[in-house]
């Protein structure tokens, strides 16, 4: 017992030591926070830039009165003409805009706009709106229907969806921030267990190259040194966690004082709607960034954070021991790391599967046939259920997946050591899938 | 100090040890001698229980061998190898650790043992930095330094240079005098005769020699001697000895080579060459061990044909 700790230790501390641990380890999260200070960033400049300063000569005379600013528009009647507006123009910055509201506006139905650079297409299309809507008002008071009757009408339905909880409860879901945090789980957790597990394979193709493995395991057993070095290599991802964790608030906090002034920030967050119209114009973007961003914190908290931190942590244990088993048998059998590739690919098949499942049928019916049994599975349970997760999941139906993946830690490292300990010492031959039963059935 | 009983070892397709029994003595050096293949290896691992036999059984210190007796071992392999990435000192005192040494006593004897072979400097130096000869060095110590009372080398001088493999070779006979039993597997006999008190020949997986070295030197003469000698005179094969050859100096020393007929003694042989020649020394041809493990791997080989 003694020596599994000291092997723990060993491979522990050696790992954590290296320099591009601590690279990873401070780099990633500065990369997401530089990736969260650049999109509030942009956001701001681009609220900025499209920001426009629009000074109407009104000659029609009804119309500038109805034009009212807003956030990206700022309207300025100036009666002035339009030699004296014009130099201006030129002396003043790009967004800023003269209109030119003809005489007979309401027949020609035309406008002129005149400005010194391109003009923002939100903000023309903001103004062509605007002028629109005039014109509309315009034309049903000639028509002599009263227009407060017509804002009266709101033929607008509301869809709010909620979730009924077993308790009977229910509560606002939203599926769109569901599938965003649960895509976010599928790669942290497929890119975790292939890092942690493949550095396990390393590590024994090491201990084999360099002969080191027969002094080792003349003094503990071939379990011992597996199970030691899986154990440690385990130790460093979940210290790699904790770290990004803490560091993320750590800077998060630091990024937020600093970088963004506070009052900014949450002004940024609270008035999220007026960036994101700028957004979705700008460049269309996803659809989850339509929702007004005070929205989404409201919904995050209904999300249950805590219930997605330990499930992420049981998942990733129990799938980086079983995964971890299977690599380290893969690395008992081969003699360089070049060899891996036909015996890795077998074994991390369902993960590779679950994981392209993951943004199609999973994430699409997270309580279909497909999704449920998959979650179940051991090997593919991990990426299954915290697909799942987010989008509520019966806390029984997490115990049994749960305890499935030990029983199936259990019987993949009981078969892995078999392998391990005759593949350990054999040098120089390639191994097929024949030999490895054959190990696999040696009398230890 | 290790009694190995009919020990089996069968892989799937080849028997690498058939029936293997030896006696190692306590406190003596036991030369493990066998072509490459004979099944050294095997024998070896599992005596430090890396594998474990089909049948038989293996005591040491009369006990039946569990791994419990791990931390009296001290195993040096043929592939050497150490953690590349790791600091000399550092993995040193691990490997010790894992023999059951605590951190301090391992500190204290690597000191010891650094010092007396001089390489103090090599403590924070990274294994991949070492040379070759360097990394071997270090690898013996690592096979002694807890102190065991079992010592299994094998092939311990490869890779050394004269001078090195000099200073190697006393620090075995030391640890050797200092109480521990020494098991040194080789298929280089120049050192065996120098080293070992007692040895064992495997071939095909079998042992088809064993015992102390003079006993097997003394079973294998073949009483045949040289005769130097001065002056020439007519001597031939009698019933006493057969001349096997007759080199004649001119007005220099000659030399006769003789082999004994069975039950003739050599005061015999020498009272009848006195009158014939002007004896200056005889000398028994004694076979080397290199000879006989020739003989033996040869004669072996063709039984097996």
């Amino acid at each position: 017992m003694n020596k599994i700790l000291l092997i723990i230790q060993r491979e522990y501390l050696t790992r954590v030591r290296k320099r591009s641990f601590l690279l990873t380890t401070f780099l990633v999260p500065l990369f997401f926070i530089g990736l969260y200070v650049g999109i509030i960033y942009l956001t701001k400049k681009s609220f900025d830039d499209t920001h426009g300063l629009v000074y109407i000569i009104d000659d029609e005379g009804s119309v500038a009165t109805q034009l009212k600013s807003n956030k990206n528009i700022t309207y300025i009647q100036e009666n002035k003409d339009l030699q004296t507006q014009l130099a201006r123009l030129d002396s003043e910055d790009k967004n800023t805009s003269i209109l030119l509201i003809p005489k007979n506006f309401y027949d020609t139905k035309k406008a002129e706009f005149l400005s010194s650079g391109k003009l923002n297409i939100s903000t023309q299309k903001e103004i062509q709106n605007d002028l629109s809507d005039i014109l509309r008002n315009h034309q049903l008071e000639a028509l002599g229907i009263n227009i407060s009757h017509i804002d009266a009408i709101n033929s607008e339905v509301a869809i709010s969806a909620k979730e009924i909880g077993i308790d009977g409860d229910t509560k606002e879901s939203n599926t769109e921030v569901a599938m965003l945090i649960a895509i976010a789980l599928s790669v942290l957790i497929y890119l975790s267990l292939f890092l942690y597990g493949s550095q396990v394979m390393r590590g024994i193709v090491e201990e084999k190259s360099s002969r080191i493995i027969e002094v080792i395991i003349s003094s503990v057993k071939p379990f011992q040194l597996m199970m030691g070095k899986i154990i440690g290599i385990g130790l460093v991802g979940l210290t790699q966690f904790f770290l990004w964790f803490l560091l993320t608030l750590v800077l998060a906090g630091v990024a937020s004082t600093f970088l963004v002034s506070k009052d900014e920030l949450s002004n940024q967050l609270l008035n999220g709607s007026a960036q994101n119209t700028v957004l979705t114009d700008a460049a269309s973007a996803d659809s989850t960034m339509e929702l007004p961003q005070s929205e989404i914190l409201n919904i995050l908290q209904t999300v249950n954070i805590t219930e997605i931190i330990v499930c992420f942590f049981i998942f990733f244990l129990g799938g980086y021991l079983i995964y971890s088993a299977l690599f380290a048998a893969v690395g008992s059998a081969i003699d360089s790391e070049t060899e891996a590739s036909q015996f890795t690919m077998p074994i991390t098949m369902p993960l590779l599967l679950t994981y392209a499942l993951s943004f199609g049928v999973l994430i699409n019916d997270p309580h279909g046939a497909v999704a449920t049994w998959l979650s179940f599975i051991p090997l593919t349970s991990p990426i299954a259920m915290l697909v799942r997760i987010p989008f509520g999941v019966p806390t029984w139906q997490i115990v049994v997946s749960a305890s499935l993946l030990v029983v199936g830690f259990i019987l993949t490292t009981w078969v892995a050591a078999r392998i391990y300990r005759v593949g350990i010492l054999m040098y120089g031959k390639k191994a097929t899938l024949k030999e490895l039963i054959k190990w696999f059935n040696y009398k230890s | 100090m290790l009694e190995i009983k009919n020990i089996v070892k069968q892989y799937a397709l080849h028997r690498a040890l058939d029936d293997v029994s030896l006696l190692i003595p306590e406190g003596k050096i036991f030369g493990l001698l066998g072509p490459n293949g004979a099944g050294k290896t095997s024998l070896i691992r599992i005596i430090n229980q890396i594998t474990a036999p089909d049948s038989g059984v293996i005591y040491f210190n009369n006990e039946i061998l569990t791994p419990q007796h791990i931390e009296q071992i001290g195993y040096l392999p043929e592939e050497r190898g150490l953690y590349k990435k790791m600091k000399v000192g550092e993995q040193m005192i691990y490997l010790a650790q894992l023999k059951g040494l605590s951190k301090q006593e391992s500190k204290k004897r690597l000191s010891y043992w650094f010092e007396k072979l001089d390489i103090t400097n090599w403590w924070d130096k990274k294994v991949e930095d070492l040379s070759k000869g360097m990394q071997q060095k270090v690898q013996f110590v690592a096979t002694v330094l807890h102190d065991p009372k079992l010592i299994i080398l094998d092939e311990p001088f490869s890779g050394f240079d004269p001078v090195n493999a000099q200073i190697i070779q006393d620090e075995i006979l030391e640890l050797n005098k200092n109480g521990a039993t020494i098991i040194y597997s080789t298929h280089r006999m120049e050192t065996v005769e120098e080293l070992c008190d007692n040895i064992a020949l495997i071939n095909k997986s079998k042992k088809i020699l064993d015992g102390s070295v003079k006993d097997i030197k003394k079973q294998y003469t073949t009483h045949t001697y040289t005769v130097d000698y001065k002056t020439y005179s007519s001597i031939a094969d009698n019933n006493l000895f057969h001349i096997l050859d007759n080199k004649q100096g001119v007005d220099a020393e000659s030399q006769l080579k003789i082999k004994l007929n069975d039950g003739v003694t050599l005061n015999q042989a020498i009272s009848y060459m006195l009158d014939k020649l002007d004896i200056l020394q005889i000398q028994e041809i004694i076979p080397s061990i290199h000879d006989i493990f020739i003989e033996k791997v040869t004669t072996n080989l063709s039984e097996h044909e």
